[in-house]
């Protein structure tokens, strides 16, 4: 048995229930407001926690690029047991681009010295997908992307992998990075203990400064040039079924020709 | 159109070339004067003909990867060319499980961006733009590239049409692998194929899909037994596949399969802008749903207010006496 140190990475976005809406003159996503842990990201938390477990100790650290010093997020994966938190948070970085991102949580993380990296496959605000990818090659590691389970047998990882047609069995050593998809373990409820205690558990912020980036390498490369609201699909008949319905729908199917 | 070449990611499965790889060479073809790519595996004799039926010139091609994972090993051969001095002015990419792996290791070693979820892409002089629905597909943004080329862009399936140039086979040009150190260590150790009968979701002429409005698991054997009658595939919302009803290759909608059948019906699902992404361009949607304000009603041509339990049984019963 040794000790599992596991980094993940967890995004802060707007609470996805309200609408998106983009800023008008930057034509970036507009993060304003209260944020909330990224649903899709609960899943490589409760994941990291059970790893930690199974290995009998070890723990498993946040990293976080959120604007205005945004915590809440953090708190609530705290409250479901991360023993800390690593928060990069500076103005010169609004508006980055999924590569400037990954520079950022990769210089982060290597500062934690995991032995493992997990994210989620994508974030539900921006999706992009592309970040644990990136990070994976910044710090040199090996990864397994689209993770459906997960075990650490040996120092090594044992990992599924979905495919098109079903899914890979992998096996990776340590260090690696691990990104996994919803449904791969069920992120547990935050206990009343466990929000009582994450209001004490330290999150070290970090500027782009700190992280000894140079904030020349981390200029978007990339402009969004239009906007426009998206083509709708006009809605056809509507009917309320009077226990002969299902006969529209052959009739429907058969003015289609494909009955 | 002003690009000289382009480059795009086959990918193959048994032999066959996925219609994704089919559907950007075609889109390459018209933006660029010379289609090439790129592929790992052993096979690339065996797919060099369809390639170049669809206009691809040269395909390169790490050959097998004994094992390794395509992200890294496909990232630095290609790394390798561009600094060698091959470089094509653009690099498009399926979005795929390993399409996505090696557009992500390639953005970091040629320190570009990558702009991901693209549904058109267009060139003018030397600027190159691409097209992505953003907020769950209600909004569409136009983002252009501001740095040297290549670019790299990922590509949603079904965003272009396939067609044939009436090429001959593409060359088969082997290229290297470079070392890949620690980034090269995961192994595939075995492969799980999921038996799926009928016609595959993403190429199926009718899609029966189901939601949580079905109530439990077993109540998805309806939407199978619609399906076999139908000739078509099942599908499912993602609630149903997070609750673990069915395997996620049944998963349409932005994080899960795109379709555009002549025929989409759901039943129980409510149309969450992430799952009308993945099937509002279907010809014909039929919507059976028991809340009349479901959103899916907004893009069905022919909506059912009504108990699928009731519907869907009836319907069965109908299809059975006709196609037995
Ligand atoms: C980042 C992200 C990505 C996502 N990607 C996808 C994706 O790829 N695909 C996807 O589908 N979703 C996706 N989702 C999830 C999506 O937001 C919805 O949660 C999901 O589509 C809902 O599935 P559903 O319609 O089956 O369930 P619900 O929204 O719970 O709808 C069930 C419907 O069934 C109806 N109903 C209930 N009982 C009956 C009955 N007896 N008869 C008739 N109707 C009944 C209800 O009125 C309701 O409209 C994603 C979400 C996020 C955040």
């Amino acid at each position: 048995m040794r000790a599992m140190h596991v980094v993940v990475c967890v995004k802060q976005i707007p609470d996805p229930a309200t609408p998106g809406e983009l800023d008008p003159t930057t034509k970036t996503l507009k993060r304003e407001g209260k944020l909330i842990l990224d649903e899709s990201d609960a899943y490589g938390v409760e994941m990291a926690l059970q790893l930690v477990d199974a290995a009998g100790g070890g723990e498993v650290t946040l990293v976080s690029m959120a604007p205005n010093s945004e915590v809440s997020g953090l708190r609530t994966a705290l409250a479901m047991g991360a023993a800390k938190a690593i928060l990069v948070s500076d103005d010169s970085l609004a508006g980055a681009d999924a590569l400037t991102t990954a520079k950022v949580l990769a210089a982060a993380i290597k500062r934690a010295e995991p032995d493992l990296v997990m994210a989620a496959t994508e974030s539900t605000d921006g999706y992009t997908g592309t970040v644990p990818e990136q990070i994976a090659e910044l710090l040199g590691l090996p990864s397994v992307t689209f993770a459906s389970h997960v075990e650490v047998r040996d120092g090594t990882l044992s990992v599924r992998r979905q495919t098109e047609a079903g899914y890979d069995e992998v096996e990776c050593p340590l260090p690696a990075l691990v990104s996994v998809t919803a449904g791969v373990v069920e992120p547990r409820y935050p206990s009343f203990k466990g929000i009582m205690a994450a209001k004490s558990k330290p999150v070290e912020e970090l500027t782009v400064a700190d992280l000894g980036l140079d904030a020349g390498q981390l200029d978007p490369r990339q402009e969004i040039v239009e906007v426009a609201p998206a083509e709708e699909r006009k809605a056809g008949e509507i009917i309320h079924d009077e226990g002969d319905a299902h006969l529209k729908v052959v009739e429907y199917l058969e003015k289609l020709k494909v009955l | 159109m002003s690009l000289s070449t382009i480059w795009v990611h086959a990918e193959a499965q048994e032999g066959k070339v996925l219609t994704v790889t089919l559907e950007l060479v075609s889109k390459a073809r018209e933006l660029a004067g010379n289609v090439e790519a790129f592929y790992a595996g052993d096979d690339a004799d065996a797919i060099a003909g369809t390639l170049g039926a669809h206009g691809v010139t040269k395909l390169y091609t790490t050959g097998g990867l004994d094992g390794k994972l395509p992200g890294p090993a496909l990232a630095a051969a290609l790394a390798a060319q561009i600094e060698g001095g091959n470089a094509p002015d653009m690099i498009m990419f399926g979005t795929t499980y390993d399409g996505r792996d090696v557009a992500g290791r390639l953005s970091v070693k040629l320190d570009r961006p990558v702009l991901t979820n693209c549904t058109d892409i267009g060139v003018d002089g030397d600027t190159v733009t691409v097209t992505e629905p953003i907020f769950g597909g209600t909004t569409i943004v136009d983002t252009a590239f501001r740095c040297d080329p290549p670019h790299i862009g990922l590509f949603r399936p079904k965003s272009f049409e396939p067609s044939e140039s009436g090429g001959g086979a593409a060359e088969v040009v082997p290229i290297e692998v470079p070392d890949l150190g620690a980034t090269g260590a995961a192994k595939l150790v075995n492969r799980h194929i999921e038996e799926r009968q009928g016609p595959k979701l993403d190429e199926a002429d009718i899609v029966v899909a189901g939601g949580r409005g079905l109530g439990e698991s077993g109540k998805f054997e309806m939407i199978e037994e619609l399906a076999k009658l139908l000739k078509a595939a099942p599908g499912a919302s993602r609630a149903i596949v997070d609750a673990g009803w069915v395997p996620y290759a049944y998963q349409v909608g932005q994080t899960g399969k795109v379709v555009k059948p002549t025929v989409y019906i759901a039943a129980g699902i409510s149309g969450a802008t992430q799952h009308l992404v993945g099937m509002k361009g279907s010809k014909n949607i039929i919507a059976i749903n028991k809340d009349e304000e479901a959103p899916i009603f907004g893009v069905a041509d022919l909506g059912i207010v009504g108990d699928v339990h009731k519907v869907l049984p009836a319907l069965l019963e109908e299809l059975r006496k006709r196609v037995g």
